[in-house]
């Protein structure tokens, strides 16, 4: 039944790494604010002006 | 004041991916309604007319795979590529990536829908797709990880929103299941055999077959509920604190329940307790999510009235909750006692695939391609036709196969006062059912008319606008947001912590791959029972006819020690039988008969017959006919390539077989030959027939022969 432990290890570090991307977000300041972030993601992007467009455009 | 930066967001990406969707998806309904409908009229197979490659054994792998990975898989792109350009406020990271990653998938859905119609099959359900497929699959899914981190690292936005955890999390995870359920060794060009055996690659294939569901079908689509639900609503998710919950929670507890689709199988007892407890603990996140979700809606409701987009997206939301609670439920060894190889597990499935998949699609299709082409959705009134009409699909669709199913597991499972099988002959469960596979199909037409209006009121959407990409400006993100870190390796971390732990992952995880699966399994393949024998060649032949003609899709060969199924099939199956099953083969579904000790049943006589004609043996059979199996010759020129393989992956052939291995297999074919020649049937040696007949001839004699003696 080695497949198992095999899948039991492929999922563990799955987890693991899963584990650390929590740590990581958590200690990231993800989370602080557990409001806002769902409020803005609403809000719509502010339009750029179309005729002004060619001296910024570095990130098309 | 803070520098601003102007881009513009990849529409034209989403439009592709919006059209893609919408078009397989209506291709994969289609081959659905076909499979529906070869069940109650097996004519249409369309083999007497002479067609080798559109019986049901070839169409269901392709309906499941085109509704699986190109119309969710599509919806999940379309909708992914909309909402993280948003979401991090910036453009995608390479225009060239994101069309790589476009053509890429689409070719892989067309190559896809070839070689399964032509037979080339893996044999494993939702894994069919053989092994230069598989590679494609994994080159283009790096290609959408790069192109996904990569935006990822240039946001302007810190904070990573609820629905992009969704999709980073469906990322990872899909990649190492694909890599490693896909694990094969090629004999041909377009042909391999699984590396895992038996037990063994039932594990690991319903591992991955599970979390194909949790991580392709839910995962991604829960993402895009985050984004779309409060978007279309305009009003913030119901508890943005829940959805964080609803995440972490769902990815921890979802990669252990695989198992429970192997309840009373082979598998040893823990593994199967394993799985169902996680399963129950599922219903947590899934149902907090649900509530979410449906909560997110609260003091709007009076608009679901008006705009069909909600309306999809509450019956998605909804449907979503019933699977995620019947999921659990079934997973409960006494419930999947009666559940297990019925159509209960097909309709299960199509509550999550046609309420939650399908609807929210069209919801994000309604509300996303008017915004796209800058216009207004042509006709509400179609959309509304639509929603009515799809939902009274599910209906139609889903009841009549609980009943099957329901109704075919108490057939099977009754006996008579004397103690007798009140249907012993499985036939009689099959046509008692008919009439609720006609109402499937009516069911799946509903929803599939539903979906061409949908297609007609888009196209005509479409027509009265022009999709261009969006002109945005954004604040630029503070280049170090790290809050006072010394040393230098430790910053760069910081900065980039998705790309490290992702990628290291995944490089980690196939080099362990590569190093530990053979070592590990070959060793395992020792037979614990020792009259278990290799295949012979002309055995192998036929069962390898037996995966290209997807038998499996109808038959297991899993036989649970039910006093049910012993009286009906014989000894229930040990896990020691399979150890030489390259891959094996137990199915899921049994709307014909288990198999797995089908050998000496029957005469050879009988089979030929019954290939050729089902209904001549089994009058009202719904089994497609195979007349070309009569004709066709067996490949034996790839013999000695597939005993080499075999001996390769473990299988204990004697050194040098291979170059003599056709000779055995002609000897074993004339025997048939001969044997069918004392019934006057005469055929010559050659054919696909007889290498079937072999191997139906030879499932579960290995220790039926020991049973006949001592018991019987």
């Amino acid at each position: 039944m080695s497949a198992l432990f095999i899948l039991i290890l492929i999922s563990l570090s799955v987890a693991i790494s899963f584990l650390g991307a929590f740590i990581w977000s958590v200690k990231d300041g993800q989370y602080e604010d557990d409001y806002a972030p769902s409020v803005r993601m609403l809000l719509d992007d502010k339009k750029a002006d179309d005729l002004k467009s060619t001296n910024n455009q570095t990130n098309k | 004041m803070e520098q601003t930066e102007k881009f513009h967001y990849d529409n034209k990406i989403v439009k592709y991916f919006a059209i893609a969707t919408t078009f397989w998806g209506i291709v994969g309904m289609l081959v659905g309604l076909l499979a529906a409908l070869q069940l109650i009229f097996p004519a249409l197979n369309f083999t007497e007319m002479g067609s080798q490659i559109t019986t049901f054994g070839r169409v269901r792998p392709v309906h499941t795979n085109a509704i699986i990975f190109a119309f969710v898989g599509n919806g999940i792109f379309m909708g992914l590529y909309y909402s993280l350009q948003r979401l991090v406020k910036a453009r995608m990271f390479s225009d060239l990536l994101s069309k790589i990653h476009f053509w890429g998938w689409q070719s892989i859905i067309v190559a896809a829908a070839v070689t399964l119609l032509a037979g080339y099959t893996s044999g494993k359900e939702y894994a069919e797709l053989e092994w230069p497929i598989d590679i494609a699959i994994t080159l283009i899914w790096v290609v959408f990880g790069i192109n996904m981190i990569g935006t990822l690292i240039k946001r302007r936005e810190r904070h990573l929103y609820v629905a992009i955890w969704f999709f980073i999390a469906t990322w990872v995870t899909v990649a190492v299941l694909h890599i490693v359920n896909s694990f094969e060794l090629p004999y041909s060009l377009l042909k391999s055999y699984s590396w895992y055996a038996g037990v063994q690659d039932a594990l690991v294939q319903w591992w991955y077959g599970h979390n194909a569901v949790a991580f392709f079908l839910t995962t991604p689509y829960l993402g895009l509920m985050y984004y779309f639900v409060p978007k279309a609503v305009n009003r913030p998710v119901y508890s943005y604190r829940l959805s964080i919950i609803h995440f972490w929670s769902l990815i921890f507890l979802y990669i252990w329940a695989g198992p429970h689709h192997l309840l009373y199988s082979s598998l040893p007892e823990w593994a199967q307790s394993l799985g169902t407890v996680f399963s129950i603990m599922l219903i947590a996140p899934s149902w907090g999510g649900m509530i979410n979700g449906l909560l997110t809606l609260r003091g709007a409701w009076d608009r679901v009235r008006d705009e069909p987009t909600l309306k999809f997206f509450v019956v998605a939301i909804t449907a979503y909750g019933m699977s995620t609670f019947e999921g659990p439920l079934l997973s409960l060894k006494n419930v999947n006692a009666i559940s297990h190889f019925t159509d209960w597990t097909i309709a299960h499935v199509h509550i999550g695939g046609l309420g939650w998949n399908g609807f929210l699609t069209f919801g994000i299709l309604y509300f996303l391609i008017p915004k796209l082409w800058g216009t207004q959705l042509y006709s509400k009134k179609l959309a509304n036709f639509h929603f009515w009409i799809g939902t009274l699909g599910i209906v139609f669709y889903a009841i009549p196969l609980y009943w099957a199913g329901f109704t075919q597991s108490l057939m099977w499972k009754e006996f008579t006062a004397e103690g007798f099988l009140a249907y012993p002959n499985f036939l009689e469960t099959v046509t008692q059912i008919l009439p609720m596979y006609a109402l499937r199909a009516f069911g799946g037409s509903l929803y599939l008319i539903g979906a061409l209006v949908m297609v007609y009121n888009l196209i005509k959407t479409a027509q009265t606008g022009e999709v261009k990409d969006e002109y945005v400006e954004a604040p630029a993100l503070p280049k170090m947001h790290n809050m006072g870190q010394k040393e230098y390796w430790h910053s760069v971390i910081e900065r980039k912590p998705l790309m490290l732990t992702l990628l290291s992952l995944i490089v980690i995880l196939i080099g362990g791959i590569v190093e530990f699966v053979p070592t590990f399994l070959i060793q395992s393949n020792v037979p614990t029972i020792s009259s278990v024998k290799p295949y012979t060649p002309l055995e192998l032949q036929g069962r390898d006819l037996y995966i290209k003609e997807g038998c499996y899709v109808c038959h297991s060969q899993m036989i649970r020690p039910f006093r049910s199924e012993t009286e009906r099939y014989g000894e229930y199956s040990k896990a020691g039988e399979f150890v030489y099953d390259h891959p094996f083969q137990w199915g899921s579904k049994r709307t014909g008969p288990d198999l797995a000790r089908i050998g000496s049943k029957y005469p050879d006589s009988w089979h030929y017959n019954h290939m050729m004609d089902p209904t001549t043996m089994s009058p009202g059979s719904i089994m497609p006919p195979y007349p070309h199996m009569l004709e066709n010759e067996i490949d034996i020129e790839s013999t000695p390539a597939k005993i080499r393989a075999m001996q390769t992956l473990g299988v204990p052939y004697p050194e040098g077989y291979d170059a003599i291995a056709n000779d055995d297999l002609m000897k074993q074919a004339e025997g048939i030959q001969k044997n069918l020649a004392e019934s006057g049937i005469k055929t010559p040696a050659n054919r696909e027939i007889i290498a079937m007949i072999a191997y139906l001839q030879r499932m579960g004699m290995d220790i039926k022969v020991k049973e006949n003696i001592s018991s019987k």
